[in-house]
């Protein structure tokens, strides 16, 4: 049951801003600005580096939650929250991980549809939260079903 | 290029309507992003998921709208970015993004932003806090 789940978290895992990813990222969302990937670009701005678009955490590995064993398919994302300290920094080391925050049913259009809410955090070396990121994830009765088999 | 302070409540960003969305963007996000949910590239996997055809990955239209804020990096950053998936992106789809000021407070501006497709519905709404400095 997925109600059971909440409050469970996964171990941290490392990730790092790495730079051929977060241009390849910002490629494919059209946001080539040299502030991303251009090395001059980087060290005269303000943060004297590259930094990450907002949405890049999307790349992050953030470990896996035991127990919690969503299939890859039927799921819908309703909404998504990111909240930044400051922007990423290309090179940086992130630690991450998820946490299941909430689990309610509401009756939809589907039938009684499950609301998943996980939340992430992205930690810098010394343990500082530099971001955190809701997902809420929309389950339908018929993948509920197969998931509680 | 005027500082994104100077906006005033009511105004816009300068709105960027995107390319008709194709395959290969979608193929590119699920390489870029990780996410290789089928639904996103492949016409059967859409299809037995009940879905007239591939669509596109929610976070590749919350990741599209983000770049209205990209050129005021100097001035600040996206503090926090909350968003409401309203409808699906279907390949061909002409989406348009949009950000207006809803309110101005010390170092931050609240802003209403949405992607609109080409029928005039929102597909993503949501709100962005720009944090400046």
């Amino acid at each position: 049951m997925l109600k059971e789940q909440i409050g469970k978290q996964s171990d941290k895992v490392k990730n790092v801003v790495e730079r051929g990813a977060v241009k390849k990222f910002a490629e494919a969302i059209g946001d080539l600005h040299p502030i991303f990937f251009d090395e001059d670009t980087g060290r005269l701005s303000r943060y004297k580096n590259n930094i990450a678009p907002p949405t890049f955490p999307r790349v992050f590995d953030y470990g896996a939650i035991e127990g919690l064993n969503l299939p890859n398919k039927g799921l819908i994302h309703g909404e998504q929250t990111f909240h930044y300290v400051r922007p990423l920094l290309v090179g940086e080391e992130v630690y991450c991980y998820s946490i299941v925050k909430k689990y309610f049913e509401k009756k939809g259009n589907f039938g009684q549809m499950g609301f998943l809410v996980l939340e992430s955090f992205g930690e810098d070396s010394k343990g500082t939260t530099v971001f955190s990121s809701t997902s809420t994830i929309v389950i339908s009765e018929a993948v509920r079903k197969v998931l509680n088999r | 290029m005027s500082t994104v302070a100077e906006l005033q409540v009511g105004e816009l960003l300068k709105e960027i309507q995107l390319k008709p969305v194709s395959r290969l963007d979608l193929i590119k996000y699920a390489g870029a992003s990780g996410d290789f949910n089928p639904i996103h590239t492949i016409d059967d996997e859409a299809e037995k998921a009940g879905l007239p055809g591939i669509i596109a990955h929610g976070m590749w239209t919350m990741g599209n709208l983000a770049k209205l804020f990209t050129e005021y990096y100097e001035d600040g950053f996206i503090q926090d970015y909350s968003i409401r998936f309203k409808g699906m992106v279907f390949l061909t789809d002409v989406i348009t993004l949009k950000a207006t000021l809803k309110e101005k407070q010390e170092h931050k501006l609240r802003f209403n932003v949405q992607a609109v497709n080409q029928q005039g519905n929102d597909v993503l709404k949501g709100e962005v806090v720009f944090y400046y400095y």
